[in-house]
């Protein structure tokens, strides 16, 4: 079996993975401290997710019994808010571990501004008067556009989801990036909200039952989707309205402060001051 | 077949259950034919500097264990670059090593390809159709029919037009059916309105029409009896050596004249071309010689009776030398069948032994342009003239790349020569595949590189990449590049 491992990355950046967990972290100031601070806390992260991991997995409800873990807490609170809608607290995981982390690097040593990045969820520390500006990037690379977070900001947590992360996706959405108060919190909206970006009963968007693809996945029966063709720009304006209506609804109550959806080539934005959008048509070779 | 069984992965504490195809969670293991196997975001060459052919001593090749390779020297290729890590952007890795004192850079990419295809060549003489004959997969056209060149037959498949330029079903089946055979994969295709069914593997013999073609064929017709009429002088009066594209008679023939062997009043159907050379015997098929053909009499005209005679031995083969037949002429002049002898026997042997195993060679063929040479650097336009200039080298997969002259990036790679599995697709639809521009530091910075993105080898996270060792190209090699010293 294969333990956690760590090494330097280029440009002061850690790089800890463990089974399939990927963080790259960066930290501006006392960087040894805070870096020998998360190699600690995430010797055990997977061991901790993996002794609840069968409650975790089963769709959340309000009278599920809340967990024991500290992460698993931490997934328990990001999700509970929205189990209107299927969900179950591993659309929170990746950002409770980079929540997690965090939290062991600032407590350890004080630093200006830091950040976990777990596969594009990504926790933020920010020290009075700093800022952070991060790039919102496509699949392939191409920017889609640009948030500036300044400590001011109730905003510490950025999350990604849709069909192309590496979890599977209810809906049709490219990407989903939302900004939220901490990490988990952005995990489990951006995930709802990609999976709102839908059209039932479309032709040109293939479905199959998420155990048939991955008999482990927390997904079970429900339908994933495998494939989306070329949608008509009505289509695809459609579907981006039914993911806006659920992110409005998650900014009006606090969930998120501000997300962006994207499309095949359209794109949508709720709270455009957090969050601009760079309009680039994606160039292929 | 019974179904294979799940297997426990034991790699990291989540422990998966893995059914036959599928990869764990951490999507770096996974179920291949009831094995654990490693999925590697990135595949490293070791490179051996030159080929190595193993030494056939006494105990023979079995004895060579392939260990005494130069592995000393990695080169980072770009399979699986893309999909590593999210932040590596622009270029996934862009990365640097001394090589004999001078600092190289590899920029690794996996670009996304929506002008390129395949070209195929089929070692076979059998007819799979006729030049500009639509191949289609799954009832789509994916492509047509080239020119044949000696032996073979060209197929071009894919390209833009196939891919966006048609309708959804013809792009995607277009898509599906180059990554199956870029990833050395078979592809069954049914060619032209006759509808000869192909089915064409990368590395491995086509089978047309259901049957395995077994060899390329030694020359055409005409070759054959320059080659092969001296052993057949005294043991047959006539040969005919059938093949679709050039028949040939050997007591016509330059060659049977040079031997002075007499005219048998042989009558062959077709088009006459030079002495001893027929066109058109029949039609094209997967019979005689790429003939339609399974008995060779039926391009035989009547003998001419004032010069044929009584007890004439024929003999009859096609290009391979896999099908043959020996006929004695009866006193009506009719051909018939008889025990052939020894030393005639022999001769089919040896043009059967002088043909060459057929195969399928897939070469991939696409055009790195736009975004893909962004990546590399700011200013794309000097990536391609830097190429141009031999002070850029380009490698798919590690493997070598030809550089078509003219404009543009636009490379031809044998995929067989490239790690397996190098390929993906996206849903546009178009390729993805592995493209490594290599040069001097000093020159990557001149072109507008990503200097701030350059990381020595050491850096790149190489416990979890894949390995493989390599005897082939060598895209560090200092005779790749046009500069004269470090």
């Amino acid at each position: 079996m294969m333990g956690p491992v760590a090494a330097y990355l280029p440009g002061n950046r850690l790089h800890l993975q463990h089974g399939p967990i990927d963080l790259i972290i960066g930290a501006d100031g006392d960087r040894d401290v805070a870096f020998a601070a998360a190699q600690g806390r995430f010797s055990s992260i997977l061991d901790e997710l993996v002794a609840e991991l069968a409650a975790l997995r089963l769709p959340m409800g309000a009278d599920v019994a809340r967990p024991m873990g500290a992460i698993a807490r931490r997934m328990d609170r990001a999700t509970r808010p929205l189990s209107d809608h299927f969900v179950t607290r591993m659309a929170a995981v990746a950002g409770a571990v980079a929540d997690t982390i965090l939290q062991s690097m600032v407590q350890a040593a004080p630093l200006t501004r830091a950040y976990v990045n777990n596969g594009g969820d990504i926790a933020l520390h920010l020290a009075k008067n700093q800022s952070l500006t991060l790039a919102i990037s496509g699949h392939y690379g191409a920017q889609l556009g640009r948030a500036t977070i300044h400590h001011s900001d109730r905003v510490r947590g950025i999350a990604t989801s849709g069909r192309h992360g590496r979890s599977h996706s209810l809906g049709i959405a490219c990407s989903v990036t939302v900004l939220a108060q901490n990490a988990a919190s952005a995990d489990g909206a951006a995930t709802l909200i990609a999976n709102a970006v839908d059209l039932p009963d479309h032709p040109a968007i293939i479905r199959r039952p998420a155990c048939d693809l991955d008999d482990m996945s927390d997904l079970g029966a429900q339908p994933v989707v495998t494939r989306c063709g070329p949608l008509s720009l009505h289509d695809i304006e459609t579907a981006l309205d039914h993911g806006h209506r659920r992110a409005a609804e998650y900014v009006r109550t606090g969930q998120i402060s501000a997300a962006a959806l994207f499309l095949q080539g359209q794109s949508c934005v709720l709270n455009p001051d957090a969050l601009t959008l760079t309009n680039r048509i994606p160039a292929h070779a | 077949m019974t179904k294979p069984e799940k297997i426990r992965c034991d790699a990291c504490p989540v422990l998966c259950y893995i059914a036959e195809g599928k990869t764990g969670a951490c999507d770096r293991y996974a179920n291949h034919d009831g094995d654990l196997v490693r999925l590697d975001a990135l595949t490293i060459l070791e490179n051996a500097a030159q080929p190595l052919v193993p030494f056939l001593g006494e105990g023979g090749a079995a004895d060579w264990d392939g260990t005494i390779l130069r592995a000393d020297r990695p080169f980072v290729t770009a399979v699986g670059a893309g999909t590593t890590y999210p932040d590596y952007k622009p270029a996934p890795f862009i990365v640097s090593q001394q090589v004999e004192g001078v600092d190289m850079v590899t920029v690794v990419t996996e670009g996304i390809f929506s002008y390129c295809g395949v070209k195929v060549k089929i070692d076979t003489d059998r007819h799979i159709g006729h030049e500009r004959d639509i191949v289609r997969v799954d009832g789509e056209p994916i492509g047509h029919v080239m020119t044949s060149e000696y032996g073979s037959k060209m197929l071009s498949l894919g390209g833009v037009e196939h891919l966006t330029g048609g309708t959804k079903k013809e792009g995607r089946a277009t898509c599906d059916a180059l990554l199956r055979l870029c990833n050395r994969e078979p592809v069954e295709m049914l060619i032209g309105d006759e509808e000869i069914a192909v089915i064409v593997q990368a590395g491995h013999a086509p089978i047309i029409n259901g049957g395995e073609e077994r060899l390329m064929r030694v020359g055409c017709g005409s070759a054959s009896i320059g080659m092969f009429a001296k052993q057949w002088l005294g043991h047959a009066d006539e040969v005919v050596v059938v093949d679709d594209h050039i028949t040939g008679v050997l007591s016509e023939h330059q060659a049977g004249k040079l031997l002075e062997i007499p005219p048998t009043g042989i009558k062959i159907k077709g088009r006459r071309s030079t002495p001893g050379r027929y066109f058109q015997v029949a039609a094209p098929g997967t019979g005689w010689g790429g003939t339609d053909i399974t008995d060779p009499l039926t391009i035989l005209g009547p003998f001419k009776s004032n010069v044929a005679w009584e007890g004439l031995r024929l003999l009859m083969v096609s290009t391979t030398g896999e099908q043959f037949a020996y006929y004695v002429l009866d006193a009506n002049l009719i051909p018939q069948p008889a025990d052939m002898p020894d030393p005639l026997k022999r001769s089919t042997d040896i043009i059967a032994e002088n043909c060459e195993p057929s195969v399928c060679s897939v070469l991939f063929m696409g055009g790195a342009g736009g975004s893909l040479r962004a990546g590399v650097t700011e200013n794309p336009v000097r990536l391609t003239r830097s190429v141009k200039a031999s002070l850029a080298h380009v490698s798919c997969g590690g493997a070598e790349a030809y550089v078509w002259p003219g404009g543009g990036i636009t490379v031809m790679v044998d995929v067989m020569a490239m790690p397996t599995g190098s390929f993906g697709y996206v849903p546009t639809p178009a390729l993805v595949a592995p493209v490594e521009f290599t040069m001097r530091l000093s020159d990557y910075a001149t072109l507008g590189g990503h200097m701030d993105q350059v990381q020595p080898v050491d850096s790149i996270p190489q416990a979890s990449a894949r390995k493989i060792t390599t005897q082939g190209h060598d895209p560090m090699a200092r005779e790749n590049y046009r500069w004269t010293d470090g």
